[in-house]
């Protein structure tokens, strides 16, 4: 008789989600398979968390993100508790990030932390235990300052495998703000583990991508990168185009964001020289770096990427909570695709 | 000026050139409660200038600390006027407490309690190792 495939994120259970490289290529994979069979189980899967509570714990705003992790909850049949805003949380009274999370640990199931400061995951994650059963309560980091943002680089993955049913042998081309874009970085680290993928690295020369992300693409063996200014004269080379947004918040100067916010805008014209089937990606929201007459190409992914990003979620919270989805065949070792993945 | 010989105590050689007093303060040592001389800018075969520490009436020195700062210094502990072991210090692969992180955006400028930790991730050769800070990865500099 054959043994049931071992489910690679059965070992997630109670852990904390503070960055992907903590995820072993498998384990994506696994929760890339889980979010297919999500989206075409919607009815099975339901009721997969109920009883237990979501906490949203967002110090800074971000809607989409909050929503995306919110209805990912509900719509496993569980319920959600949180604040959006410090100036509605304790933390306006002083409260260390710690303090909050061992209170709301003593209510929740699991806690998605959305805060301004770097490494305010990393603090949430240990401080996260279950005063009453000592049990572990998995921190998700739904962005922690411009450090990391997992569950982002999950739905672009998932939207990439989904246009093109493979993460490698692919030409990514990432455009805009490479320096302060923490999607940009998480992205090219994680798709270095999966291989076989040529970056093209499109920015003005202030806002290149940092040497140390740099280092991580010369260091995988299959992948390689180019940098350039000119979007134009690359765009035909591309599987995917990753827009992202000069973020204001990033910048101390203003001057410097308004001289470097509109140096790509993405338009029909300019789209006119791609791939038919390339795919155009960004985390969203937008300004104005994408054309709205973009939105109704076939080539503009980004609204599904949208829900990927809740599909990846409910396939996280489902996961690191030991919750099984009825009826669900894992991959197991079949996960193990082709990759790079050479810091395992 | 005279600087006599210490009898049980430490000599912290090789240590660069101009960075006595860095690694007195990375060593925790308060150089106005400890008996020690610091000899700076001597003459050295090997690296053309170094200083030098002396510290009377102490046996232990955080050699990961030391190494953090003069990977290329050594210690001689001495006893009876005597030097009865020579050590190296160590590249750390985790700072603890030793170093802070620059970057105004990282949690530890804010959250209370909570350790500066950094791991090693390049140890730099013979050159001057990179560490980043465990929360926000930013470059440690030191």
């Amino acid at each position: 008789m054959n043994q049931p495939s071992a489910d690679a994120t059965a070992s997630m259970v109670g852990d904390s989600v503070i960055t992907l490289d903590t995820l072993s290529v498998p384990q994506i994979n696994e929760l890339l398979n889980k979010a297919r069979y999500i989206e075409s189980h919607r009815r099975q899967v339901a009721r997969t968390c109920e009883g237990r509570v979501l906490a949203t714990l967002f110090y800074e705003p971000s809607t989409r993100t909050r929503l995306s992790f919110e209805t990912a909850m509900l719509r496993l049949g569980g319920q959600v508790i949180g604040f959006a805003g410090a100036q509605l949380a304790s933390v306006s009274k002083g409260e260390s990030i710690a303090d909050t999370i061992k209170t709301v640990s003593t209510y929740a199931d699991c806690i998605a932390l959305r805060h301004p400061k770097e490494g305010a995951a990393l603090v949430a994650s240990r401080a996260a235990v279950n005063a009453a059963t000592g049990d572990r309560v998995p921190v998700i980091n739904a962005g922690d300052g411009g450090h990391m943002h997992p569950t982002q680089t999950l739905a672009d993955l998932a939207t990439i495998d989904q246009r093109f049913g493979r993460l490698t042998n692919l030409t990514v081309g990432l455009c805009g703000d490479l320096t302060f874009g923490r999607t940009v970085h998480s992205l090219i680290e994680t798709l270095c583990r999966f291989g076989n993928i040529r970056f093209v690295l499109i920015s003005p020369e202030e806002l290149r991508t940092p040497r140390y992300v740099v280092n991580r693409i010369e260091a995988s063996p299959t992948c390689s990168y180019e940098e350039t200014t000119d979007l134009a004269a690359v765009i035909g080379q591309l599987d995917v185009l990753y827009m992202t947004r000069v973020q204001k918040e990033r910048f101390f100067n203003e001057d410097d964001y308004l001289r470097l916010r509109d140096t790509y805008i993405l338009d029909e014209a300019k789209l006119s020289h791609a791939r038919p089937d390339m795919a155009v990606l960004h985390p969203l929201p937008r300004v104005n770096e994408i054309a709205v007459d973009v939105d109704d190409d076939p080539r503009a992914a980004y609204f599904q990427q949208v829900r990927n990003g809740m599909l990846m979620r409910m396939a996280l919270e489902s996961s690191v909570l030991g919750d099984e989805l009825p009826g669900y065949e894992p991959l197991g070792d079949d996960g193990n695709d082709d990759h790079d993945d050479t810091e395992e | 000026m005279e600087v006599t010989s210490i009898q049980n105590g430490i000599i912290i050689d090789h240590v660069p050139a101009g960075t006595a007093l860095k690694v007195l303060h990375y060593l925790h040592i308060d150089p106005a409660a400890t008996k020690l001389a610091l000899i700076m800018n001597a003459d050295s075969q090997q690296y053309g200038t170094k200083d030098i520490i002396k510290i009377e009436g102490e046996n232990h020195v955080d050699l990961e600390a030391l190494g953090l700062i003069a990977r290329q210094a050594t210690v001689d502990v001495v006893e009876g006027g005597v030097i009865v072991a020579k050590k190296h210090p160590k590249l750390p692969h985790r700072v603890v407490n030793i170093i802070r992180c620059v970057n105004p955006r990282c949690v530890t400028t804010t959250e209370r309690g909570i350790d500066q930790l950094f791991h090693l991730v390049d140890d730099g050769g013979n050159g001057k190792p990179e560490y980043r800070c465990d929360y926000c990865d930013e470059e440690a500099k030191f």
